[in-house]
């Protein structure tokens, strides 16, 4: 990726408990949206192997994942057939609606032409013609698990989006970075269809992610949104791009489609959301329903009665960089101050941040710049680093393994937002409450007892 | 070079199934080719780590980009009782530029920093498919920082793409053979030490075994490598009598210490009450056949009876619970045996196990244990399985976590039996914890309700309204 270089990286050779995830890995986040799919790496079976069991351990899911076994016979001579055979065995054993390929640093460093390589496929296949098939070039030694989801969804858009001679009014497209959980979605499709309009999520992780019961096993994504969907975002009246690293893939839809897209740099807050009932009032011409005024107030309330816990906390934040600049915001709003914000990779929404350090780093990194700071937020491989330090952790992000119900949390919209506040609000209320309880200066790292000590 | 290795692993005469081949067919190895588009399962350099991480004092450090090692840090749950290193994840996390220009000064750099900020005994360094094609010599550059900065700088050269788990369970054998065993001498020795091979106390399953060899009296010198430390690796060649656990993975490693130091090894079992036994039974024997006090067998003896009659008693109240009740058993290797006499001790009927990665040896066994009859299935599909529990075929299905979801979307019964569980199984207490698992989600309320139809599928109501 060829993000500006503002921000000071660390000037270490030695990665310290990463931050960072690898591209493919995003780019099958991406496609395990897309409903009857099935993501296939195109690399080593271990490139495979680390990424499914991430995903299985933060959605407790089954998850779709396939890999075309290059050895290094076939890394050398070139990968074209182990990844026409992977294909055709996908097809005739599984039967998706579509494989969404990402390349890794195996075949990105032979430089293996895929485009050449979808081209040459699609001739030699024709019989397979019904199956959609998007290539992703996902290098693990670029970028990060953001630009890869980026990537995937660009590539969804370029090759199966189709401009429409018709506008349906009420049909909207809504782009959902991957700082969006399935639930975060969930909350979305909520909010857009009290307008009466009917969104289409590209990738929609609610469908598939958020513990479905299916009635047969399949080894396909069940449920995410169907490839004729796709193909028909050509005619919706609007796109709604959330995340900066989505703003590529909507460009690229409103150059082919012609459809006009507004964008979000964040859904978490009340101005940001407020901005987004705005425009679904426009769009729908109707007023906001009633619901969404009852939690508005709600939420107003929460800050009412929240902010007292909030002020002048000293917060680190290690996340996703488009994650990172929701909670930063949030933060900030909140009258909390942003000690430290580390992001796993250069973007330009680094830049917008606020805070008093930011860096690309890892979780070392974050490790140093939190040692007097009231809470960090990361993910759960930070827990090893925070309680080192003695500062409480509040997971978000992924991958989050040690929590129940990762997927489905919200913090997007009025109501997603007064959870995320209600939750990082108790940790402080907690260790204050606790602390004249106990009347004691010196703070323990659990947050007051969460632990299960006696909270001295 | 590393081609050299690989063909002298897939010669290893320790192994059974190797012997039986031809020349030609030894060559070729005894991995399975993959078939693109549906293999499934880690790579040599997850294999490696899988050997070597639980070497808890050592640092190490991945040399590739960031997948090999960002997407998979801190998921195994092999325990420590000091130091935590092994627990933080080093990467070189190669960047484009690497690529291009080489990661060979980047590696030496990153080992420098780790050496001076943290210290540790020895540094193990990990290849993995990227740096190998773009041709960084990690031996070179570990050798040259061994000397620069005067610690044990291991290579592992078992990049990814060069075949399955099993082959970097092997190749980090030899790393270990190459580099470690035998640099460091003991400060003492004695009659009963031994080293325990492939055994990586995972949730402490080690702690479940090491009590009764303090009991009787046998030093454990060496353990490769669960709750390990460097310096105790390196002592391994001094052991009177090696243990292999899981000997598929690392029967190089206790072959070849026969052949360099003369020590003879033994295959055993911690899984179940009779193979618990005869594993203290063996290792014993072998002890005091190089010189051991003959009362050790009598003291082992004294053990296994206590630990026996203990656990029988312990096992009695399950027996009336588990009456009747169904197992799918779905492991590898020699976990399927074992589990099966462990299972069938507490009363469990087993109704099949999956013998994909069981040897012909093991499947014999499995066959002279149970008979003909009894299933044994070699390619089972994930929706075959589905099927057989949907239909109520079994009562509780035993895997690894991955194939949980196939067992808790049918709402079946499902416990983890793999790398990734949190309980520990091995020995006479760890038997008693796997049937206090079994019975706790066997009869946990939930499974009747999650049956339930939902309202709007059942029929009509016949009472107006629904509320109690």
């Amino acid at each position: 990726m060829s993000h500006i270089q503002r921000f000071p990286s660390a000037a270490k050779a030695a990665s310290t408990n990463p931050l960072k995830m690898s591209q493919p890995l995003g780019a099958a986040l991406a496609y395990l949206g897309i409903d009857r799919c099935l993501p296939l790496f195109h690399g080593s079976q271990g490139c495979t192997a680390f990424g499914l069991v991430l995903l299985v351990r933060h959605f407790r899911e089954a998850i779709p994942l396939q890999t075309t076994a290059m050895d290094q016979v076939s890394t050398i001579l070139g990968g074209y057939d182990n990844l026409e055979q992977a294909i055709r065995t996908i097809v005739e054993r599984n039967k998706p609606a579509m494989i969404g390929v990402a390349t890794t640093g195996v075949t990105e460093t032979k430089g293996e032409d895929m485009g050449g390589q979808y081209t040459l496929f699609r001739q030699r296949n024709p019989e397979m013609a019904d199956t959609a098939l998007v290539f992703a070039s996902t290098p693990d030694f670029a970028g990060g698990f953001e630009d890869g989801f980026a990537a995937a969804v660009t590539a969804i858009v370029e090759r199966l989006v189709e401009p429409s001679p018709v506008r349906i009014p009420a049909q909207v497209n809504v782009l959902a970075g991957s700082h969006l959980s399935p639930g975060d979605v969930e909350e979305l499709r909520d909010i857009i269809e009290g307008f009466g309009l009917s969104p289409i999520f590209l990738p929609d992780l609610s469908l598939s992610m958020a513990g479905r019961q299916p009635t047969d096993f399949t080894a396909t994504s069940l449920g995410g949104v169907t490839v004729e969907q796709i193909r028909a975002m050509g005619a919706s009246a609007a796109t709604i791009v959330v995340g900066e690293h989505m703003r590529i893939a909507g460009n690229a839809l409103e150059l082919k489609t012609d459809v006009p897209s507004h964008f979000f740099s964040r859904l978490t807050g009340l101005e940001a959301t407020d901005k987004l009932i705005r425009l679904l009032m426009e769009l729908s011409g109707k007023p906001s329903p009633a619901r969404l005024r009852r939690q508005r107030e709600a939420l107003v309330d929460a800050m009412l009665d929240g902010h007292f816990f909030y002020s002048r906390k000293r917060i680190a934040v290690a996340l996703e960089p488009d994650l990172l600049y929701a909670v930063t915001g949030f933060l900030a709003d909140m009258g909390a101050e942003v000690v430290a914000a580390v992001s796993p990779t250069q973007s330009p929404v680094l830049e917008r941040l606020k805070a008093a350090t930011i860096m690309v780093g890892d979780h070392s990194d974050v490790e140093t710049l939190a040692r007097d700071a009231d809470l960090i937020v990361s993910n759960s491989h930070g827990r090893q680093g925070a309680a080192r330090i003695g500062v409480p952790l509040h997971r978000m992000g992924l991958p989050m393994f040690d929590r129940l119900g990762a997927g489905l949390r919200v913090q997007v919209g009025y109501r997603g937002t007064r959870e995320l506040l209600c939750d990082i609000g108790n940790l402080f209320l907690a260790r204050e409450m606790d602390h004249e309880s106990h009347d004691h200066g010196e703070s323990h790292g659990c947050g007051g007892g969460s632990c299960g000590c006696n909270a001295v | 070079m590393l081609q050299d290795k690989i063909q002298d692993v897939f010669n290893e005469p320790g192994c059974a199934t190797n012997q039986a081949k031809s020349a030609k067919e030894k060559k070729k190895g005894c991995t399975k080719s993959l078939k693109p588009g549906a293999a499934a399962g880690g790579c040599a350099y997850d294999g490696a780590m899988i050997v070597l991480q639980p070497i808890a004092d050592a640092a190490h450090l991945v040399h590739g980009p960031i997948a090999c090692l960002g997407n998979s840090w801190d998921n195994r749950g092999s325990k420590s009782s000091g130091s935590q290193l092994y627990r933080t994840g080093f990467t070189t996390d190669l960047s484009e530029l690497d690529v291009i220009g080489g990661g060979e000064k980047k590696l030496y750099r990153a080992i420098k920093e780790i050496v001076q900020q943290y210290d540790p005994p020895a540094v193990f360094v990990y290849q993995t498919c990227v740096p190998a094609m773009t041709g960084d010599d990690i031996a070179a550059v570990c050798k040259f920082a061994a000397q620069k900065l005067g610690k044990p700088v291991i290579p592992v050269d078992a990049p990814g793409f060069v075949g399955s788990k099993n082959l970097g369970n092997k190749l980090a054998g030899e790393a270990l053979l190459d580099h470690v065993i035998g640099t460091v001498e003991p400060d003492y020795t004695t009659p009963t030490d031994v080293c325990i091979i492939g055994e990586y106390n995972l949730a402490g399953e080690l702690w479940l075994v090491k009590p009764l060899l303090d009991e009787i009296g046998i030093r454990l010198l060496s353990c490769i490598s669960g709750d390990g430390r460097y310096q105790e690796v390196a002592q391994a060649h001094r052991a009177r009598v090696t243990m292999m656990v899981c000997s598929q993975a690392l029967v190089n490693v206790g072959r070849k210490m026969e052949e360099r130091y003369g020590i003879p090894y033994f295959e055993g079992s911690f899984y179940g009450v009779s193979d618990m036994s005869d594993t203290l039974r063996t290792m014993t024997r072998m002890l005091v056949e190089r010189g051991a006090d003959k009362g050790l067998i009598d003291r082992a003896e004294g053990v296994i009876a206590r630990e026996e009659s203990r656990v029988w008693r312990r096992l009695e109240p399950y027996k009336p619970r588990f009456d009747g009740k169904r197992v799918l058993l779905f492991t590898g290797g020699v976990k399927s045996w074992s589990m099966v006499s462990a299972l069938e001790g507490a009363g469990l009927t087993i109704l099949g196990t999956s013998t994909k990665k069981s040897t012909k040896e093991d499947k014999e066994r499995i066959k002279k244990m149970k008979g003909e009859e009894f299933h044994q299935w070699d390619d089972l599909k994930p929706r075959d399985i589905y099927k057989m529990l949907v239909d109520n075929q079994a009562d509780i299905m035993m895997s690894g976590g991955r194939s949980q979801f196939i067992s808790l979307k049918a709402k079946v019964p499902w416990l983890d039996i793999n790398q990734e569980r949190h309980h520990a199984y091995a020995g006479y207490d760890g038997i008693v914890n796997l049937c206090e698992e079994i019975d706790k989600t066997l009869s946990n309320p939930i499974w009747r309700q999650v049956r339930q139809p939902a309202p709007w599928e059942s029929g009509p109501s016949s009472t107006l309204l629904a509320a109690e």
